[in-house]
């Protein structure tokens, strides 16, 4: 459970953050299509990435039951992502725009996500306490909820160092890790996202069948992008 | 028997030389345009004859454009090979002009080299590959007469080898009567050479000159029972680099390197100029250690592989390996190294690390001394080189795809391939290839109404230029100390370290401090011991023909006096405690000790088969329910340890074990998942990390652990699946060897249930500690404790 700004907030082990009283599900990064793009840059990726992101959002969103989704940006991979989606995996998308209150926050990849998916695009908003964006403001006020980095953490354990996605919080802020099967993570001690976070803050990682917190002091701060 | 013409007469009587036979051969064969497989021992004068017929050729005729193509694995080597063919070129003021091309050659001189090129160019097979992907090659190549492959049994078997391999079946192609010298050492198996040369190319061999002279180090200390340095012998070592000129001094991985050089510097009371030469260190650094020797200004250098193909030192008069030479063939070539001149012996010192290894180096020796070579024919060609190539052929022209098979199968690694094997390349290349989901909108190739095949766009040409080669560094991380790049360790070394931790590296001690920006930040440590560098780079298994000897020299007691008073004592006490392994059949040793059972299977399949078989045993005994802890894997045994006493052994190490188990590690394993990615970047399905990528602090592109995951799910014939597989076979995982064993002792394995740690047992079950922690109170921890497990192993025979 994660407190912030006075709101309890459930972090799922599928990456997404719940919000029980309002019932609302918030997912970071989906990078729709991303496979593709990179088949039309000459690195034909196999094309699962769309339809295994759908299937894990539709499994997480059944297990929860929400009324309200909110997908924090970056949600297609570039502007073309909409007109490369295959018939099956848009009629899918649609069929959850039109059950649920969906909600497109704009991200960097998607200033403009397609209209023709259902959903109610928006940039920067709030709801109750909370601040919805896709990349995290250095001055915010508390309660804001952000996606973009990416964020993952290494913790050194007796096997060896293990490192994985991780929802990255402090007193002002929780940014998700990135939902879309395809994405790769930057570290919190990345100057990009350590700026946002220092001095304390904590993670609370991916494991396999559980979530793990850690206070930033347990974390390996050697920096490495990979 | 071909003469030479006057000019080279008189330029070998000049400098007291004769022509050797066989330089006379290939003369006569270059005449009648027969191509050649040159098989000769270091030092026969291989590369002069190599050259020879061109610089004849040349001398009495002049040739428009290129006509000698030189290609060797080292770069150092082109540059080194064309030094000395400046010589004679200068000396008889020849008429020709030399030159190299590798990935250091300035864009500038690469372009006018394509416009005008020399009559001699000097390459590696990664800058071959490039000139062959560009439209103009045809008409470089057009009127070449002749391609010379030096080291090739260096480069048959290995990716780098399957990339020239297609670019000379290209040259062939190009120019038909091409006319190919290849240039070996001495190898087991002669025949595939030939063929990867020319498939009509004649064998011409040399003998070796004088037997050399090997000797096994007698040292003052005692011998240890475990570990591979030798570091007890480093007196002897010192003695010996005194009393000879210049010594070579072989170690088989890189950590052993740092830690012999440094065991040498405290020994060294007369301050002897020696220096260290392995691959990890900066080039600009062994570039310097190897001017240094050339100039004869070193009276010793400690080296791993990196030193072990021709670069041409006359003075070295010793060659010194410290630990096991793990294969007779590799001995062979490392032995000479000294001497390089025809007319004396070599001489060779081997310092076993343990008494395993003076086993080892005994068996090594007698197959020296009766010049028995060992290894494996080269493998057939790899999948993930064949779809880059055939991206490179693209960028030539368009071809049509029976043409582009029929030539590839002209390269001996392709010979059988098949033509589904071609055709799903071709498609990957085209669009990934993938049998459902297909990306037919953004194929990188397109064919046209005549049947060509065209790269689709000219930005796929320069990302192809940009990713090409088959060596993939991207797992390195480079060691910085103050200003300065020290060298690249292994990434997984590096991010096994906490800031605070010290190793050895580049002989100094570093503390590490931090990763910035890609680099491991270091400063000076302080004199606490060092946490050893775990770099592998280099370590080679145990030959099967080398592993096979030692198991026949157990069953011969009569010759055991040579072994020394130690090792006869050890295994007379083998002989009462249990028995000894057998070609043909497996030894399983079954103990208590402390509150664990241990299982030794004394497999001698060679380090990475072992390992992947602990991984293996690990996940049936957990089946089993015997409650599996951990294993340790040498050359010649796997340790594994459990909570329960593992009786079912024949179940244990049935060779089913390569079904079930297999499947499920090799889903989990990331040993796969990095062979995997060597492959995705090969193949050209994902690009290299250009320079500057890993500075922006952007979140990486993607994982290709993911990438893996989703083919072998959805798409699990793919064929870079199928390449990864294959790679698996051999190397780091060495399937094939471990299903080869499996099979052959299939109801042939002798279990012995023993009350205690057997003596055979012992240099495996020393290296638990040291293979799975490596602090420096551990291993002090664990040499006590391995008193006591010594003690118990030889008890039989003190209290008799």
């Amino acid at each position: 459970m994660i407190v912030l700004n006075g709101v309890a907030l459930t972090p799922d082990l599928s990456g997404v953050l719940y919000w029980d009283d309002r019932r609302t599900l918030v997912v970071a990064d989906l990078h729709f299509e991303k496979a593709s793009h990179f088949a039309a840059r000459g690195q034909p990726l196999p094309r699962y990435d769309t339809a295994l992101t759908l299937a894990a959002l539709t499994d997480v969103i059944a297990r929860r039951a929400p009324e309200r989704v909110i997908c924090l940006g970056d949600s297609f991979h570039d502007s073309q992502a909409g007109e490369r989606l295959e018939t099956e995996n848009a009629d899918a998308l649609r069929a959850l725009t039109a059950r649920y209150d969906w909600i497109w926050v704009a991200g960097n990849h998607d200033p403009a996500p397609p209209e023709n998916l259902g959903g109610t695009v928006v940039h920067d908003f709030c709801m109750g306490p909370l601040t919805f964006r896709h990349i995290a403001h250095a001055d915010a006020r508390a309660g804001e909820i952000s996606g973009h980095f990416h964020p993952k953490a290494a913790v050194p354990t007796r096997w060896r160092r293990v490192v994985r996605p991780c929802f990255a919080v402090n007193a002002t802020r929780v940014i998700l890790p990135a939902f879309g099967s395809f994405t790769g993570g930057l570290n919190v001690w990345d100057p990009a996202i350590a700026s946002l976070l220092e001095p304390e803050f904590e993670v609370v990682m991916l494991g396999n069948d559980k979530l793990h917190r850690f206070g930033c002091g347990a974390l390996d701060s050697a920096v490495y992008y990979r | 028997m071909t003469e030479l013409p006057p000019l080279f007469q008189a330029w070998f009587a000049a400098r007291g030389w004769r022509p050797h036979a066989h330089q006379k051969q290939l003369l006569t064969a270059a005449r009648k345009r027969e191509s050649v497989l040159l098989i000769a021992p270091t030092g026969g004068g291989k590369t002069l004859s190599g050259f020879l017929p061109s610089l004849i050729e040349l001398a009495a005729h002049p040739h428009k454009g290129l006509h000698t193509l030189y290609v060797s694995p080292l770069k150092a080597l082109a540059v080194d090979v064309h030094r000395n063919l400046e010589r004679p070129v200068a000396e008889m003021n020849l008429p020709i002009v030399a030159e190299s091309r590798t990935g250091d050659t300035p864009m500038a001189k690469k372009q006018r080299q394509r416009k005008r090129p020399p009559h001699i160019l000097m390459t590696t097979p990664e800058s071959l590959s490039l000139l062959l992907a560009t439209p103009d090659a045809e008409a470089m190549f057009a009127n070449l007469s002749r391609l010379i492959v030096d080291e090739v049994h260096a480069l048959a078997g290995t990716k780098r080898g399957d990339l020239l391999s297609l670019g000379m079946a290209r040259l062939r192609r190009i120019n038909p009567g091409l006319h190919c010298i290849g240039l070996s050492a001495t190898v087991a198996f002669p025949e595939p050479l030939r063929d990867y040369v020319h498939p009509n190319a004649r064998i011409v061999q040399v003998k070796g000159g004088h037997k050399p002279k090997v000797e096994i180090v007698h040292a003052a200390d005692r011998m240890p029972w475990s570990g591979h340095m030798g570091l007890y012998a480093i007196p002897e070592v010192y003695a010996a680099v005194k009393a000879h000129t210049t010594t070579l001094i072989f170690v088989n991985t890189r950590a052993t390197a740092e830690l012999v050089f440094q065991a040498l510097w405290r020994a060294n009371d007369d301050n002897l100029p020696i220096a260290l030469h392995h691959g990890s260190l900066d080039r600009e650094q062994r570039r310097k250690v190897e001017a240094a020797m050339a100039a004869g200004r070193l009276r010793a250098v400690v080296a791993t592989s990196s030193l072990d193909l021709g670069i041409d030192w006359g003075a070295i008069d010793l060659v010194i390996q410290m630990g096991a030479p793990k294969g007779t063939a590799r001995l062979i070539q490392r032995i000479g190294r000294s001497n390089h001149r025809f007319d004396t012996p070599s001489e060779a010192l081997l310092v076993p690390g343990n008494r395993f290894e003076a086993l080892e180096c005994t068996v090594a020796k007698h197959g020296v001394e009766a010049g028995v070579l060992d290894g494996d024919p080269p493998r057939p060609g790899t999948l993930d080189v064949l779809c880059q190539h055939i991206m490179g052929m693209a960028c030539a022209g368009p071809f049509t795809v029976d043409d582009l098979y029929a030539e590839i199968i002209g390269a001996a690694p392709y010979r059988d391939l098949t033509r589904q094997d071609f055709d799903e390349a071709l498609a990957f290349v085209e669009n990934g290839g993938y049998a459902l989901r297909a990306y037919e909108r953004y194929a990188k190739l397109v064919r046209d109404s005549s049947g060509f095949y065209h790269v689709r766009n000219p930005r796929f040409v320069r990302q192809f230029r940009m990713n090409a080669g088959v060596i993939v560094e991207a797992d390195h991380i480079k060691v910085r100390l103050g200003g300065r790049i020290l060298g690249q360790v292994e990434e997984y070394f590096i991010l096994g370290l906490v800031p605070g931790d010290t190793f050895i590296f580049g002989g100094r001690l570093l503390k590490f401090e931090s990763i910035r920006e890609g680099v491991a930040i270091t400063s000076k440590g302080k004199g606490e011991e060092p946490k050893v560098p775990a770099y592998m780079g280099g370590r080679l298994p145990l030959t099967t023909t080398l592993a096979e000897a030692v198991q026949r020299y157990f069953h011969t007691p009569e010759r055991w006096n040579e072994l020394g008073p130690e090792v006869h004592e050890w295994l007379d006490a083998q002989a009462e405690r249990s028995t000894f392994p057998e070609p043909g059949r497996l030894l399983v040793e079954t103990f208590p000790r402390g509150a664990r059972w241990f299982v030794v299977v004394h497999g001698f399949a060679g380090r990475n088969a072992h390992q992947t078989l602990g991984l293996l045993l690990t996940r049936r005994m957990m089946r089993l329910k015997y409650k599996p802890l951990g294993f340790v894997a040498g050359d010649y045994a796997v340790a594994v340890w459990c909570g329960e006493e593992p009786t079912d052994i024949d179940g244990l190490l049935d060779q089913d074990i390569l079904g079930d188990e297999l499947e499920e590690w090799i889903t989990e394993s990331n040993m796969m998942k990095r062979m995997f990615r060597n492959v995705a970047v090969i193949s050209g399905l994902i690009e290299r990390k250009g320079p500057g990528d890993e500075k922006t602090g952007r979140q990486v592109t993607f994982n290709s652990d993911i990438i893996y995951d989703v083919l072998r799910k959805h798409e699990p014939h793919h064929i870079l699946l199928r390449a990864t597989r294959s790679d698996a076979a051999g190397g780091l995982i060495d399937l094939k060897r471990l299903a080869g064993l499996l099979q052959s002792v299939h109801g042939k394995i002798d279990h012995r249930r023993l009350d205690r740690v057997s003596p055979l047992a012992v240099p495996v079950m020393l290296s638990i500690g040291k293979e799975s922690v490596g602090h420096a109170q551990v291993d002090e921890f664990l040499d006590d404790a391995g008193e006591g497990l010594i003690a118990d192993a030889m008890a039989v025979r003190k209290a008799k």
